[in-house]
């Protein structure tokens, strides 16, 4: 198997992760897109661990905590979002723009 | 002459390639059915109108993600991902879905109108990373050379060589980490408590 075809199939979850970022509207539609794009770098690390140690698999470890995490305070955030707005629209929080 | 060496050299190209067993063509079946399942899933999660919809396309990818694991040789890893995503964030993303009471059928305000920069971003973003990608690394082929020298120091033992290095030159990480996951479950539960 070839190094290339584990890293362009990440670049393409990547891509389609930050198409979800800009375009989704619902809060959790897009921390959905946030863990493609999480999931994507994690294939990154794994691949190059075959070439350079163990490194990059303790380190895909640490991203699958983290990632956990965010999701749980996420979670949180949206959901006290939609106590004080009865709505998960990303796009109605505006009230920094002048 | 040349032709008949030629020849023999290439037969013995051939029974060496018959005599080493590899997993080069099952690797390459199994990892093209993954890969276009979890780019097809990996699509609809970005473009359903259907926000359960989109928490169940999220399983194919992470899955996929999972056999990617196993197919670069990372079991435990693979594991990991199978428990942690599979079994705790796919559940929190919906309870995240009923809490918000989302709408579970199918809705058309899940979008906003930006879609033509999200789709120039996109392209743009896949365009210069394969295009690096292909320049720097072509047709290189994978190894796993890294795996054999912490394999042997850890008794030919993969997990046993990751647990080595996790528990002594990333023990600090390691043990911030726990602090993180702490300050992380607090802040949670913190902030969707009712007063």
């Amino acid at each position: 198997m070839l190094l290339n075809q584990f890293l362009l199939l990440a670049a393409v979850l990547f891509a389609i992760g930050t198409y979800g970022v800009i375009v989704r509207k619902n809060g959790v539609l897009v921390l959905m897109s946030i863990e493609l794009i999480l999931n994507a770098v994690n294939i990154n690390l794994v691949a190059f661990s075959t070439m350079h140690g163990l490194d990059g698999q303790v380190f895909a470890l640490f991203v699958i905590a983290v990632a956990a995490a965010e999701v749980g305070v996420g979670l949180a955030i949206i959901l006290l979002i939609y106590r004080n707005r009865r709505s998960v629209d990303i796009d109605q929080l505006d009230e920094l723009k002048g | 002459m040349s032709a008949l060496v030629a020849g023999i050299g290439q037969a013995g190209l051939l029974a060496q390639e018959l005599a080493e067993p590899t997993f080069a063509v099952p690797g390459w079946v199994a990892f093209s059915l993954v890969a276009v399942a979890m780019v097809v899933a990996a699509l609809r999660v970005v473009t359903t109108d259907n926000v359960v919809h989109a928490a169940l396309w999220l399983i194919v990818v992470l899955g996929g993600n999972g056999i990617i694991y196993l197919l670069l040789q990372a079991e435990f890893v693979a594991v990991t991902q199978f428990l942690v995503y599979l079994g705790a964030i796919v559940v929190l993303f919906l309870f995240g879905i009923m809490l918000t009471r989302a709408p579970l059928g199918r809705s058309d305000d899940l979008d906003n109108n930006q879609r033509a920069i999200g789709i120039t971003v996109g392209v743009l973003l896949l365009g210069v990373i394969s295009y690096a990608l292909i320049r720097t690394f072509k047709d290189d082929k994978l190894y796993f050379q890294a795996y054999d020298g912490v394999m042997a120091q850890a008794g030919n033992n993969r997990t046993r060589a990751l647990a080595n290095e996790i528990f002594s030159p990333q023990l600090i990480p390691f043990e911030v980490l726990s602090v993180l996951l702490t300050a992380a479950l607090i802040g949670a539960i913190v902030l969707a408590r009712r007063d």
